[in-house]
């Protein structure tokens, strides 16, 4: 029965997350483009130093989380060995890097759920998907952080690789990437259970604005005219 | 030379009773949703006062408009590209809610629904942001209504840069004006320029900034962008909003909302063709004070045949070269002179333009102290100070300003002295440069302002403009709505994509108890304001 969840998890659960993610998306920017928005609550709020900090903060170290696990996870083995990394030195280069990184984000996401659950204005226009999102961020991060205190158990890059063989299995459509993590500790199993609620929640919630990056602003006139 | 025409507008501030009429249809047409209850897409100022979002004139606080660097290229205030896109997570330039004011409702069903009470029910304030009671109003849409709250307060509008201001504290010396406000709908919009998503964009066939509601991300840079801070973040829906100029209306030939309920026949819509090559040229020109001229000298002349033969080989219909002709807003900013765009310094080229209000002559000027010059009355004794008018309309240059005010001034007193002396005065009409024709053209449009002279707006060409408001579509429609649809009940999201439900209040009657022994009605209020 064991078996049985860690593979629906770890191998099943993965490609309905990303299918919703990914077809949930398209539909929703298809169909429904009046509610793909950043939903910012700024303005319900007086203007203040300390919000301006913490969402700057928190959008930038989540980030730059993101992208770190892009990298960490995705890079194959060969590669790094190849340039001279061996696979402790990366093990710590991750953790540090991770952890100055989640703990912009924490600090960040902290003020954020606070005035979100605290701050009246905010809360009486907070959809519950809002809260919902906020509190699974805040969770996910906080799981996040915990993999780091367990990893200085054991620095030799072993549980990292078997998570990174488990991602690209996963992206590269293998069978059996369950098997990979079936050893690791319980706080990375739950990280990724909880990024891949995330997945399945994304095209539901406001994170749907992270897709709108305005890369086109950089290059474009600043007037423009539209005939209709 | 790229022809384009725009319906201008200008709005005759000498006539402006201040009576709101314009704000309130224009807010039961646009705004009167949820998000949006603190917007007014047109509203009317009683200035001197810091206005509405506070001090939005003060640019050094909020960074509207566009700064012309050292190379005379111009870039928005609140930065160029990439600056835009570091602000992106938090934006530092945008006035929060209590710049604007918390808006509230009133309890009123509890007029209705109050049990017997010792004391009259009241229907008292409760914020429609958080739906807490509000013990405490502090301020409003209009608070500064009628020189309201204090001069100290007030004094810090803008345009009183470069006048001795103190003495308009004292209540001998004090002055008032109002000033009706809307989207400017510029020729050089900011608010376009900062948009990262690219979601607003100036209409080519009428000159009408709009933002596209499905483009829009909510990322508020537009806010920040627009100087005159006409538009407004919707937190409902997450998107910005603005005044669209009734675009509906227009199309088919009808004035905007605003225009068309004016009581006091202040609002003039016309064509203005004007020559789109040279807006760039006409907005970086070095010296603000030049702005108002640069803009008068990229406005085209309708009745020059070359024009006329240019625009037609460019696509404009004749019918909108006629009304270009007849155009109300083209003989009061050019031919006369008599409107000047608002705050030009802000290099946005405004297309909504007004006429400066004339105001009482100081007490002085009619004991003789101060002279009459020749037939009209000193300008420079009028109550309001041209400096203080300049400064809203020229970039703080009086000439353009006196001439206007003179000009009034000489037509009043023309037609005083035609209807009661019998008499044509004419050496007040030289003394200003005007002839008989233009002062009598002027009087017809200013003074008796009759609807067809106010209001010369061709209709759209479906020839021309593929997409344009089409009534036939709109049948048994339900306006503007979260996309949910004719349910107003609230009780349908828009769709399974985090469409929010529409909060809904649920009023409980406050209930009398008797108290044990002393027999006084006590009044128990229960949670009467629920988010759905």
């Amino acid at each position: 029965m064991e078996l049985y969840i860690n593979q629906f998890i770890f191998s099943v659960y993965p490609y309905v997350a990303g299918s919703i993610f990914i077809f949930g998306s398209l539909l929703r920017f298809e169909r429904g483009q009046y509610t793909w928005r950043a939903m910012s609550s700024q303005m319900l709020t007086p203007r203040s130093k300390a919000f301006r900090w913490a969402s700057v903060a928190f959008h930038v170290g989540i980030l730059l989380l993101f992208f770190g696990h892009l990298v960490g996870l995705l890079t194959p083995t060969w590669l790094y060995e190849g340039i001279g990394l061996s696979a402790s030195a990366k093990q710590l280069a991750a953790m540090i890097a991770g952890g100055l990184f989640g703990l912009l984000c924490l600090y960040g996401i902290t003020y954020l759920l606070w005035r979100r659950l605290f701050v009246p204005a905010v809360r009486a226009n907070s959809a519950v998907m809002d809260t919902f999102i906020i509190c699974l961020i805040w969770l996910q991060l906080a799981t996040g952080l915990g993999t780091i205190v367990v990893s200085t158990g054991h620095l030799d890059g072993h549980t990292m690789q078997q998570l990174a063989h488990w991602a690209q299995h996963i992206v590269t459509f293998r069978s059996g990437a369950h098997e990979f993590v079936l050893g690791v500790p319980w706080v990375y199993k739950s990280h990724i259970f909880l990024g891949m609620i995330m997945f399945t929640a994304f095209p539901f919630s406001r994170l749907v604005h992270i897709w709108s990056w305005p890369w086109a602003y950089t290059r474009r006139r600043y007037q423009i005219v539209r005939q209709h | 030379m790229k022809i384009r025409a725009q319906i201008g507008k200008v709005l005759n501030l000498d006539k402006c009773i201040g009576c709101h009429t314009c704000s309130v249809t224009c807010k039961n047409v646009w705004t009167s949703r949820e998000g949006m209850h603190y917007a007014w897409f047109n509203n009317v100022e009683t200035k001197p006062g810091i206005g509405y979002p506070k001090e939005w004139e003060n640019q050094d606080r909020w960074n509207g408009g566009w700064v012309r660097d050292d190379g005379g290229r111009l870039r928005p205030k609140i930065g160029g590209r990439w600056r835009v896109l570091a602000n992106i997570f938090a934006n530092p330039d945008m006035p929060s809610i209590d710049d604007y004011y918390e808006p509230w409702d009133y309890d009123y069903q509890h007029m209705q629904a109050a049990p017997d009470a010792p004391t009259m029910p009241t229907a008292r304030p409760r914020s429609v942001i958080t739906g807490k009671r509000m013990e405490k109003i502090e301020w409003g849409p209009n608070w500064e209504e009628i020189l309201g709250t204090e001069f100290k307060h007030r004094s810090k509008d803008y345009n009183f840069e470069g006048v001795q201001k103190d003495i308009y504290g004292q209540f001998e010396n004090t002055f008032m004006m109002y000033l009706p406000r809307l989207c400017e709908h510029c020729l050089n919009p900011s608010c376009v320029a900062a948009c990262p998503s690219g979601a607003i964009y100036k209409r080519e066939e009428d000159g009408i900034v709009l933002i596209d509601q499905d483009k829009c991300r909510g990322w508020r840079m537009c806010v920040s962008g627009c100087p005159y801070k006409k538009i407004y973040y919707n937190w409902k829906s997450g998107k910005s909003e603005k005044c669209t100029f009734c675009y509906p209306r227009i199309e088919v030939g009808q004035p905007t909302v605003c225009s068309e309920t004016c009581v006091g026949r202040i609002r003039y819509l016309g064509v203005m063709l004007y020559d789109a090559d040279r807006i760039q040229e006409a907005a970086s020109v070095p010296n603000e004070q030049d702005l108002y001229e640069a803009q008068l000298d990229i406005f085209l002349d309708p009745f020059d045949p070359e024009i006329i033969a240019e625009a037609r080989r460019q696509g404009i219909s004749d019918d909108w070269l006629d009304a270009a002709k007849a155009s109300p807003v083209y003989k009061m900013a050019v031919d006369w002179k008599v409107a000047f765009p608002l705050h030009p310094e802000y290099r946005t080229l405004p297309m909504v333009w007004y006429c400066p209000p004339l105001s009482p002559i100081q007490s002085a000027a009619e004991t003789g102290k101060i002279g009459y010059n020749g037939e009209i009355p000193d300008v420079e004794s009028l109550r309001i100070p041209v400096r203080y008018l300049a400064n809203l309309l020229t970039a703080g240059e009086e000439k353009p300003v006196l001439l206007a005010l003179e000009r009034m001034l000489a037509m009043r007193a023309f037609m005083r002295s035609r209807h009661v002396d019998g008499e044509e005065n004419l050496p007040v009409l030289e003394r200003v440069g005007m002839t008989v024709e233009m002062v009598e053209d002027m009087y017809r449009y200013m003074a008796i302002a009759n609807y067809e002279d106010r209001f010369v707006i061709p209709t759209n060409k479906r020839e021309y403009a593929k997409s344009i408001y089409d009534g036939f579509s709109e049948r048994g429609g339900c306006g503007f709505t979260f996309g949910s649809g004719c349910d107003y009940t609230g009780q349908s999201n828009a769709d399974v994509f985090g469409g929010k439900p529409n909060s809904r209040r649920k009023f409980f009657p406050i209930r009398v108890e008797k108290t044990g022994d002393s027999q006084t009605p006590k009044e128990v209020e229960h949670t009467p304001w629920r988010r759905g």
